[in-house]
């Protein structure tokens, strides 16, 4: 395989938070003691005057950025997944979904890439906890230049958006002179007719040589990259049942009410077909380098492969 | 407002929490009736607002953090021209700008409340935006006693004492009296003052938070102090006003009957008539 960069997206979206800062003066950042990591120390240093550290107290932290916002501030709020959307869950509700104010709740260390330090921090339940909110919008993006529209989009959307970063270095797999970021739809990355896979995150780029390992078994897959969860692209979706008649989701989360469950919930009243799931089953991850992890739960090129081919295989 | 006109006003409000809870056959007597002179001291001596333009950029904002007192906080807004009285007989109903709890539909209302402690972070982040764009306004939030055992509340008054925000107070209305009993029977927050003190606070204790003049004087008080951030501490009397709700946890969250109505009304009504002999 070719040398292929690879950035982390919370890296991206640190830097393409600085970049932003620079062009909108009404923009402010606050993390919850957490901002090496969440690479929002970035913009800390070049705008410590719109920087805010509340150290550890998440659920604080999200109602300051709610009051922020009340007066036109565009807040960027970040922490872990696990404790911004967990355990601030119920003040993200409250106080910034249902006035629908501008906080960008930006989350890093999503999902089982945390790696090492295990369940207790890896968050598969957030996409499900922030889609159900009214008003909430759900980007997740699968490699750096994808990160860096979202987070010009998040910008831009007028109301609250839940933004999913990973902690692990991924390949960056678009070109930052083609890419067009729009919100709310869906990107085909590879036609095909026989199945559809439909990858949301960093599994995208595993999506896509397992693609090339189905084309070897001469099953044509389809291949969807899908950025914005909620509102979800449900005519790409609907589009690809009709066509394919098989669709697989591919998450770095529960399989329960998370993105293969929005897209079941897309295509099921119009045009309802065989969906194979693959996420993390109903349990908890675990200690482990990310890419074992992967592994583990088939979430590399060779897991989606095989699932993929099972269920195309199956009458 | 001079004292009469406060009495009158606060009497005035103290009929539109009994009216509109009485029609919505529930809601929160008790601590509306207990913070009624402080809204209503805040809303027509302190702060600058403007009934014909809420939403203007440099009025002083205030958070009703125990946002189960909305019929207070709504009742106050409309003696002060935000919306017609007569609305307050819609609160609770389908379709009323008058939800259960304060919410950006109603005109005045600065920030979505009713979960506990969640308005305090919201007023703090206010006063915080007020300083980074150096605006002049001040920030107000008022807090019930019961809703200092929740910790987000002592979160909030970490981060503003130690970002020093004197353009933020807090108001603690400390009727002693939850849905469960008293402080000291449920999970008690005392010492308030202490506490408050030690998060880096100027503290104004207030005998009687159900008296004007002893308001006028802290929230005097509260607006000389820099480099910190204000908290008055006044004690209040749960259902102030009305005979049979005074010190009683019942009345936190019911309406009354329509002989309880009556009774209530009769005696709002000869009040005002008393002070109206003054």
């Amino acid at each position: 395989m070719p040398d292929v960069k690879k950035i982390a997206t919370r890296v991206s979206y640190g830097q393409e938070l600085c970049e932003l800062g620079a062009e909108y003066e009404n923009i402010c950042v606050m993390d919850a003691d957490l901002a090496a990591s969440t690479q929002t120390a970035l913009f800390g240093k070049k705008f410590p005057e719109r920087f805010f550290d509340a150290g550890i107290q998440e659920g604080n932290m999200m109602g300051i950025a709610a009051g922020l916002a009340t007066t036109g501030k565009v807040v960027f709020a970040s922490s872990f997944a696990m404790f911004a959307t967990g355990r601030a869950y119920e003040v993200i509700r409250n106080s910034i979904a249902y006035p629908k104010l501008n906080v960008k709740i930006c989350a890093s260390h999503a999902g089982v890439s945390v790696g090492e330090d295990g369940a207790s921090h890896q968050c598969i339940e957030d996409i499900a906890l922030m889609r159900v909110i009214p008003n909430m919008s759900v980007i997740q993006p699968a490699d750096d230049v994808e990160t860096r529209a979202a987070v010009r989009a998040a910008y831009a959307i007028d109301g609250p958006v839940y933004l999913r970063l990973a902690r692990l270095a991924s390949p960056v797999f678009n070109s930052a002179e083609d890419y067009k970021f729009e919100f709310g739809k869906g990107i085909t990355l590879r036609d095909g007719s026989d199945v559809t896979i439909v990858a949301t995150g960093l599994p995208v780029t595993a999506a896509m040589d397992a693609c090339d390992l189905l084309e070897k078994d001469g099953i044509h897959a389809r291949l969807i990259n899908i950025h914005t969860i909620k509102p979800i692209d449900e005519e790409i979706l609907v589009r690809a049942a009709r066509e394919t008649g098989k669709i697989v989701t591919v998450e770095e989360h529960s399989v329960i009410g998370g993105f293969g469950s929005a897209v079941c919930e897309a295509i099921t009243e119009k045009c309802p077909v065989p969906v194979r799931r693959i996420g993390i089953p109903d349990c908890f991850g675990m200690s482990g380098p990310a890419l074992e992890l992967y592994k583990y739960y088939g979430l590399d090129a060779q897991g989606i492969y095989k699932r993929t081919k099972e269920f195309v295989c199956e009458k | 407002m001079n004292k009469k006109e406060l009495l009158l006003t606060a009497n005035e409000v103290r009929k539109g929490i009994i009216v509109g809870t009485f029609h919505a056959k529930s809601g929160h007597p008790g601590g509306s009736l207990s913070a009624t002179e402080c809204i209503v001291y805040l809303y027509n001596n302190v702060m600058n607002i403007d009934p014909e333009d809420p939403e203007k950029p440099d009025r002083d904002r205030f958070v009703l953090s125990k946002g189960h007192a909305a019929p207070a906080l709504y009742a106050a807004l409309a003696a002060r021209g935000f919306f017609p009285k007569e609305e307050l007989r819609t609160l609770r109903h389908m379709g009323s700008r008058l939800q259960g709890h304060p919410c950006f539909m109603t005109p005045g209302v600065d920030m979505s409340t009713g979960s506990l402690g969640q308005g305090y972070s919201a007023a703090v982040g206010m006063a915080l935006s007020a300083k980074i764009s150096g605006e002049s306004y001040r920030t107000y939030a008022l807090l019930g006693d019961g809703e200092l055992e929740e910790g987000q509340v002592w979160e909030a008054s970490m981060f503003a004492g130690n970002r020093k925000l004197d353009n933020l107070c807090v108001i603690v209305d400390n009727n002693n009296l939850q849905i469960d009993g008293t402080l000291e029977e449920v999970n008690s927050p005392n010492p308030i003052d202490k506490k408050f003190e030690a998060f880096g606070f100027h503290v104004v204790r207030v005998a009687d938070g159900n008296d004007f003049d002893q308001l006028a004087a802290a929230f005097d008080e509260a607006a000389s102090v820099k480099g910190r951030p204000t908290c008055i501490v006044m004690k209040t009397v749960k259902g102030k006003g009305i005979s049979f709700m005074e010190n009683n946890a019942g009345w936190h969250g019911k309406a009354t009957n329509a002989e309880e109505f009556k009774a209530a009304m009769d005696e709002l009504t000869k009040a005002e008539e008393e002070l109206c002999r003054m």
